[in-house]
């Protein structure tokens, strides 16, 4: 197992932690955490395959880019659920379900 | 002249339309649109006139054409044509139609239709005035049945009769027949020469288009139109019935204009008549002349008396233009127009003052217009006693009268013909007999009306003069049958020469090598033949009057025992040879029987058999596709099972729409895999 497994484990595990957080969580806030798991865990990649994958460069400056798209995301998240809990007096998200019909 | 021409047909049709859409609210409803387009039509019509007289040119034409249409190749051509004949025909027709129209004013005072009764008149006058200005035999049939249809529509005017409706119906049918003849030898001339204007057809022919033969036959064809509308024999029928109509129409219509026009197409279709056409022409013209002549000599309704003469009048001017007494005929019309008018109006005004009189005395069931009933009006109708004692001395061929001249010109005509076709004997005969008949009826007619004793004393009380608007149209019309009117400049009350002979010129057949003599020659014979014809005459109407006087003036005999010794030929007569039953029995009955087995085939077999056996298949099979086909396998099965199915899997998958997003998110992640164990696969 060479070094470039490693990081790609963690970042398989933390996206996969990401996504049971997506999925499981009952609060809004929560589920964002989740979303940042993810993408931290894409950035692990891009740092690993800057390192060991030739991408160089390129992989440092698209892990920034996430970084501060995770923080522009956030803030958008953040104000949905704001909204989210104005119009339904709570941020559990499995009250929003007038997705159904 | 020609940018007169338009007005004549604008006028009276602008007026028609207006008295048709607006003539019930327009004051005096509306008789004064109709008045003053006719009237001032009379004043073109004189202006033309007064131009002519100026010009005083025979050959004097002014002809302008347009295409119409034109279907490739086929170019359609329609225009106008003025000559001496086309103005002395608009005159015509405007001053009896002015004056119809001013005696209308009086006589139809109360009828409830009176604004439509001036929209006929003017539709008559447009269609008429048509006629007389078309160079083209398409705008001539186009404006004939036109005024076949004013005609139909003023004889039914009072529809309420049903002698009135069934006698416009027989007019109209009875023309029909002959227009039909007419129609097919327009076509025959159409096809063989492309054109339908008078001049391409007259070229056409005389480089030989058609056959001779078939020139006859064309030309018979077209003779057939002026048999109907000029009521000739054998489709004279319907003349004498269209006395329903009102009288003033009467005189217009049925003896003044429209039944003039069969002797104008005649007239003006002359040069295209094989000399085999010409004599059939003249034999019917002289059948005619005679035959209508022996009845109205038995008939005791005013009117009638004048409708028979009319016809045989008409007949006269046929023969004159058969036997080649071409400027005869139609100076007989033009006179004919004038003193006819006149008589009928005249007869009118009698009518008008029966019918005053029986009705201020409650009388509703003697019939205002039977001579019988009338007699000695003479002191109570100067006016209309003198005006028609004029009018008779004309038509009875009385010197110092216009009648006098052209139905002299017509009998030496014929005498002339017979000279040079010895086997045509009895041309002349038909003339002079009718002539002494004419003299014989028109004697009686005056005699029974104006003379003797009146049937009732009371009536006779009663009667009065009729109105100045219809005295006036009298005066006028019994004044233009003075002799002088149509001999200016020349004085000779024994001689037809003046300004209408000099004017109208006989033209030259265009027929290839005709037989006939040339219209000089005729010209010549009928000069000759003048001073016998005309003593010859003379006796015949001074005979008749005088018989006219024996019998009914004097009383020396008794018109009923006459009638009684001569019972056969009276019943003829009076029955009017009982062409009509003779009609009814062998035409008009077995077409209907016809009618009905045709109609009785039709109903009872073809249609309850073939027509609902049809229907009945029809029904099974629609049974059997609607309801089985259709509503059992297609429906129901088909297009029921299309939405069950739908509403089957929609009620199934419902369940995983639970709208939170995560279980969404669940179901991406197994899809996606999904497609991953695939791939890896």
């Amino acid at each position: 197992m060479n070094d470039l497994n490693i990081y790609l484990t963690v970042g398989a595990i933390l996206f996969s932690l990401g996504l049971y957080g997506v999925i499981t969580r009952r609060n809004g806030v929560a589920v964002l955490m989740g979303v940042e798991l993810i993408l931290n865990s894409a950035n692990v990649n891009f740092v690993a395959f800057a390192r060991f994958g030739g991408m160089n460069l390129s992989g440092h400056i698209f892990a920034m880019f996430v970084i501060i798209l995770a923080a522009a995301e956030a803030a958008v998240a953040l104000a949905i659920i704001i909204n989210l809990y104005n119009k339904f007096g709570t941020v559990n998200v499995d009250d929003a379900r007038s997705l159904k019909q | 002249m020609m940018t007169f021409a338009p007005y004549f047909l604008i006028l009276p049709l602008a007026a028609f339309a207006i008295q048709i859409f607006f003539g019930k609210r327009l004051p005096r409803k509306g008789d004064w649109v109709s008045i003053t387009a006719v009237g001032t039509t009379l004043c073109l019509a004189i202006a033309m006139f007064v131009m002519m007289l100026f010009l005083y040119e025979p050959g004097a034409k002014a002809e302008q054409s347009f295409e119409w249409f034109n279907l490739g190749e086929l170019s359609v051509k329609i225009g106008v044509l003025i000559d001496n004949v086309t103005v002395i025909m608009l005159l015509v027709v405007a001053l009896v139609s002015g004056l119809v129209h001013l005696y209308s004013v009086g006589y139809m005072k109360d009828d409830p239709r009176y604004s439509r009764y001036f929209g006929y008149l003017s539709l008559f006058t447009f269609s008429m005035n048509g006629i007389i200005l078309s160079n083209n035999l398409l705008s001539i049939y186009m404006f004939w049945e036109l005024v076949g249809l004013s005609s139909y529509l003023l004889i039914g005017f009072w529809f309420e009769k049903d002698s009135a409706a069934n006698a416009s119906k027989k007019a109209f049918l009875v023309n029909r027949v002959g227009d039909i003849g007419m129609f097919i030898g327009i076509m025959l001339f159409f096809t063989a020469t492309g054109s339908f204007l008078f001049s391409d057809i007259f070229a056409g022919v005389a480089a030989g288009a058609l056959p001779l033969p078939l020139l006859t036959v064309a030309g018979l064809c077209l003779f057939a139109g002026a048999i109907g509308k000029s009521a000739q024999v054998p489709l004279h029928v319907w003349l004498p019935d269209a006395m329903e109509g009102p009288t003033p129409v009467s005189a217009l219509i049925h003896a003044a204009t429209m039944v003039a026009a069969g002797v104008y197409l005649t007239f003006r279709m002359f040069p295209l008549f094989t000399p085999e056409a010409l004599t059939v022409i003249a034999y019917v013209g002289g059948v005619t002349a005679i035959f209508a002549a022996i009845i109205a000599v038995t008939q005791n309704d005013i009117k009638r008396v004048l409708a028979y003469s009319t016809v045989s009048q008409l007949g006269y001017m046929v023969m004159a233009i058969g036997t080649g007494a071409y400027v005869a005929g139609f100076f007989h019309l033009t006179t004919h127009a004038a003193f006819k008018a006149a008589l009928f109006l005249c007869s009118g005004s009698v009518i008008h003052a029966m019918h005053h009189a029986y009705h201020k005395l409650g009388d509703h069931d003697s019939d205002p217009q039977d001579m019988r009933n009338m007699g000695g009006m003479k002191s109570k109708m100067k006016i209309t006693f003198l005006t028609m004692f004029m009018a008779t001395l004309a038509l009875s061929g009385v010197p110092f009268m216009s009648g006098f001249l052209s139905k002299d010109a017509i009998l030496a005509g014929t005498l002339s013909f017979a000279t040079h076709h010895p086997e045509h004997f009895l041309l002349p005969l038909f003339g002079f007999g009718a002539a002494l008949l004419t003299a014989f009826y028109m004697f009686r007619l005056i005699f029974m009306t104006f003379y003797g004793k009146p049937a009732k004393q009371e009536v006779l009380d009663n009667i009065h003069e009729s109105p100045a608007t219809m005295t006036t149209p009298l005066i006028v019309l019994a004044t233009l049958s003075i002799f002088i009117v149509y001999t200016l400049p020349y004085i000779n009350p024994f001689s037809d020469h003046g300004w209408f002979t000099d004017l109208i010129v006989a033209t030259n057949s265009v027929v290839p090598q005709h037989v006939n003599p040339s219209a000089h020659e005729i010209a010549e014979g009928i000069h000759h033949a003048h001073l016998p014809a005309m003593i010859i005459s003379l006796i015949v109407a001074f005979t008749g009057i005088a018989l006219a006087v024996v019998i009914y003036l004097k009383k020396k005999f008794s018109a009923e025992k006459l009638a009684k010794n001569l019972a056969l030929p009276y019943k003829l007569s009076f029955n009017k040879f009982f062409v009509d039953e003779i009609y009814d029995r062998f035409l008009i009955n077995p077409t209907i029987k016809l009618a009905k087995a045709v109609g009785f085939f039709d109903w009872e077999i073809y249609d309850k058999y073939f027509i609902n056996g049809f229907g009945r298949i029809t029904e099974r099979l629609s049974r059997f596709i609607g309801i089985t086909m259709d509503y059992d396998v297609l429906d129901q099965q088909i297009v029921d099972g299309v939405g069950k199915s739908t509403r089957f899997f929609g009620g199934a998958l419902k369940f995983i729409q639970t709208g939170k997003i995560q279980n969404y998110l669940v179901w991406v992640l197994g899809g996606i895999i999904i497609i991953f164990i695939i791939q890896a696969m």
